[in-house]
């Protein structure tokens, strides 16, 4: 049953992949596809297209929204707050003030520039929170997980704040990443970033069985043999390599790892062996989906991912919370 | 019988240690908040001694006028630190009411929607209709007012579950932000810039006459706030144990949230969305009381404290660079709750 429903969800990741490499401002057929993947003519400027800008485009979409559902189920698993997202420990207030700064203090403009930046900084806020929250006899517990990675994204977004308010032009160029967008990411953006998602998806498929032993509690977990500090920190450094590399790569979507496992949750239930892979094939579904929206909706122009995702994304999400019996942490 | 007598006498005493310490953590609150308050008046560039202010500020009522000390103090400054005082508390309640009803600790009126819309509303008013001043505050009012009812409304299914509340909650949010940055990358950059800096949350340019709404708001519901207090501390225990215990819970639940919503919806409107005030008042009263109750004035008065002295800082340690309140308060609220799960910690009893 539920395998049957993951197949049918992966039938509709595949038509969504499709829809992203043919739909846009230059409709593309599957033949100019099969072409240009096939035997590619360097003047063609179909097969540039689908080549430089569809294709990388689509990648790192798929890539990312498998990230970031991943890691917003894992993290709301590792602190059993159905609240927690790549946000919570502080990985995109991190990666907003590097890159930031990065404009501001080092006048870096460029997307493969911010990659880095926002990368560094998803690290360094995170070492932060877990430091801080795990000072004390029984180290980090999920409530103080929360309480400290919010308290040291207040902290760093009162940083950047001080700097836009204070720079017209780094505000300026902020404000186009910040919305998160997938418009403009190359292959060799795609290369910056996909060893990490490669390398933190799969991590992620195999922290089934230690999130199903903490959503017990921790004093049944630790009761059952499982070394309660040890598997946190680790599924905490699996969240922050996903959702680092995916902020760094597209700008913060926070949406998609928020709302994406409840809706996994609602259909798998609890149990983070099903509902692991149902997130990572629906997070990529939404992202990609959205962004084919953001680029039909208002021609000639188009809406970035961050956007509509959250457009689109909330009214479903509000309209599955009231049908589905939910299923509470 | 000695064993029992001496297990009652034990709780007695218990109790009064946790009455004691509530005292002390309150009337040491009122006193942060007194001196910040003082300091806010004294201080400045144009520094007066305290018998000056002393003086300006009875001078309505002895007739001894100094137009100049008088115009510093009643006209500029006062107004600031009562705005600060007024908003940090209203701030600070909601914040606790919103975590305790909502019983989660990261559900504060911030994080569940009702400040995201107020502010979505506002950058409505400032980047598409061209407003300032006055109309802003209006329409940051109705935003948050229209994006509770929502919330409430979308979340009702024969009754309203915590759970299903806070999810609903972030779902709006998550509309009310892209909207915002919707209109950010669309907007001429020198309105995104004044709508960043509403958004920022400042007291700058605080009087008297904004003060109205926020001061009856306060007046009025600051009390029924502390009547709703005894159902509020049962709901903490689940619905079920609250439904036993004889408490009417969607009853409760609406009109307490009702109170957090026009509080938070008083105050975005009148100072902006100030960062994290909401959200960390009631964590760093609930762990300065330790088990001691109530938690409702304290967090009121670490909202208070916490915007007084961001704005003083803000104000007066940065040079010429005036930045607003907002900007330091997130900083400050965050160092002191760090400071405090670290302190909570040390001792044994973070949780």
């Amino acid at each position: 049953m539920r395998a049957g429903g993951l197949i049918v969800l992966l039938c509709g990741l595949l038509a969504v992949v499709f829809l992203s490499i043919t739909v846009g401002a230059r409709p593309i057929s599957l033949g100019d596809v099969w072409a240009a993947l096939t035997a590619p003519v360097s003047d063609s400027t179909t097969h540039r297209i689908i080549l430089e800008l569809r294709l990388p485009r689509t990648l790192v979409g798929l890539l990312v929204g498998a990230a970031l559902g991943l890691a917003g189920a894992i993290l709301q698993g590792a602190t059993r707050n159905p609240l927690a997202d790549p946000g919570l420990l502080g990985i995109e207030a991190g990666a907003t003030l590097c890159v930031v700064l990065g404009i501001a203090v080092f006048g870096i403009t460029t997307l493969s520039g911010y990659v880095w930046l926002a990368f560094l900084g998803a690290g360094i806020a995170t070492v932060l929170v877990y430091v801080i929250a795990s000072l004390g006899r029984e180290g980090a517990t999920p409530v103080k997980l929360a309480l400290g990675g919010a308290a040291v994204t207040a902290a760093l977004s009162s940083v950047t704040s001080a700097i836009l308010l204070t720079s017209v032009q780094t505000l300026d160029q902020i404000r186009f990443w910040q919305v998160g967008a997938l418009t403009g990411r190359t292959m060799d953006i795609l290369w910056q970033v996909a060893p990490f998602l490669g390398l933190g998806i799969v991590l992620a498929l195999t922290t089934g069985r230690i999130l199903d032993g903490l959503a017990m509690g921790d004093d049944v977990a630790r009761g059952l043999g499982q070394r309660v500090q040890l598997s946190r920190a680790f599924v905490g450094v699996v969240a922050v390599i996903l959702a680092g590399a995916a902020t760094a790569a597209c700008g913060p979507i926070a949406f998609v790892g928020l709302t994406i496992p409840h809706v996994a949750r609602a259909i798998t239930g609890p149990n983070y062996r099903w509902l692991l892979p149902y997130s990572m094939v629906l997070g990529p579904i939404l992202l990609l989906g959205a962004d084919i929206v953001g680029r039909v909706i208002a021609p000639p122009g188009e809406l970035q991912v961050g956007i509509v995702t959250a457009a689109i994304g909330a009214p479903f999400f509000i309209a599955f919370v009231r049908r589905r019996k939910l299923a509470e942490l | 019988m000695s064993v029992q007598f001496a297990a009652a006498t034990s709780v007695v005493a218990a109790r009064r240690k946790l009455r004691i310490r509530w005292r002390l953590v309150t009337v040491g609150l009122a006193l942060i908040v007194l001196a910040l308050m003082a300091l806010a008046l004294t201080i400045g560039d144009y520094p007066l001694p305290v018998g000056d202010v002393v003086r300006s500020l009875l001078s309505p009522f002895t007739g001894q006028a100094d137009q100049a000390n008088d115009f510093i103090v009643l006209g500029v400054r006062l107004p600031r630190a009562v705005t600060g005082l007024l908003a940090g508390a209203a701030f600070g309640l909601s914040g606790v009411i919103f975590q305790t009803v909502l019983r989660n600790p990261l559900a504060s009126p911030d994080i569940v929607g009702i400040t995201t819309g107020a502010s979505t509303a506002a950058v409505i008013a400032i980047v598409m209709l061209h407003l300032t001043g006055f109309p802003v505050a209006v329409a940051a009012t109705v935003g948050a007012i229209v994006i509770s009812a929502l919330i409430y409304v979308l979340s009702w299914r024969g009754g309203v579950t915590p759970y299903r509340l806070v999810l609903v909650g972030i779902g709006m949010a998550a509309i009310a932000a892209a909207v915002t940055s919707y209109l950010f990358t669309r907007a001429r950059i020198s309105e995104v810039q004044q709508a960043m800096s509403w958004l920022t949350g400042s007291l700058n340019g605080a009087t008297f006459e904004q003060l109205g709404p926020l001061a009856l708001g306060l007046l009025v519901l600051g009390p029924l706030a502390a009547i709703l207090y005894r159902p509020l501390a049962s709901l903490e225990l689940g619905d079920d144990a609250a439904k036993a215990l004889g408490t009417r819970i969607e009853v409760t639940r609406l009109g307490t949230l009702l109170v957090a919503v026009v509080l938070a919806s008083f105050a975005t409107a009148t100072v902006g969305p100030v960062a994290f005030v909401a959200f960390a008042s009631g964590p760093v009263a609930k762990r300065m009381l330790g088990p001691a109750g109530n938690a409702l004035l304290p967090a009121a008065l670490v909202g208070a404290a916490v915007t007084i002295g961001a704005d003083l800082i803000a104000q007066h340690s940065l040079g010429r660079s005036q930045l607003p309140a907002g900007v330091v308060t997130g900083a400050i609220g965050a160092l002191f709750l760090i400071y405090l799960l670290a302190a909570a910690n040390r001792s044994g009893r973070g949780g």
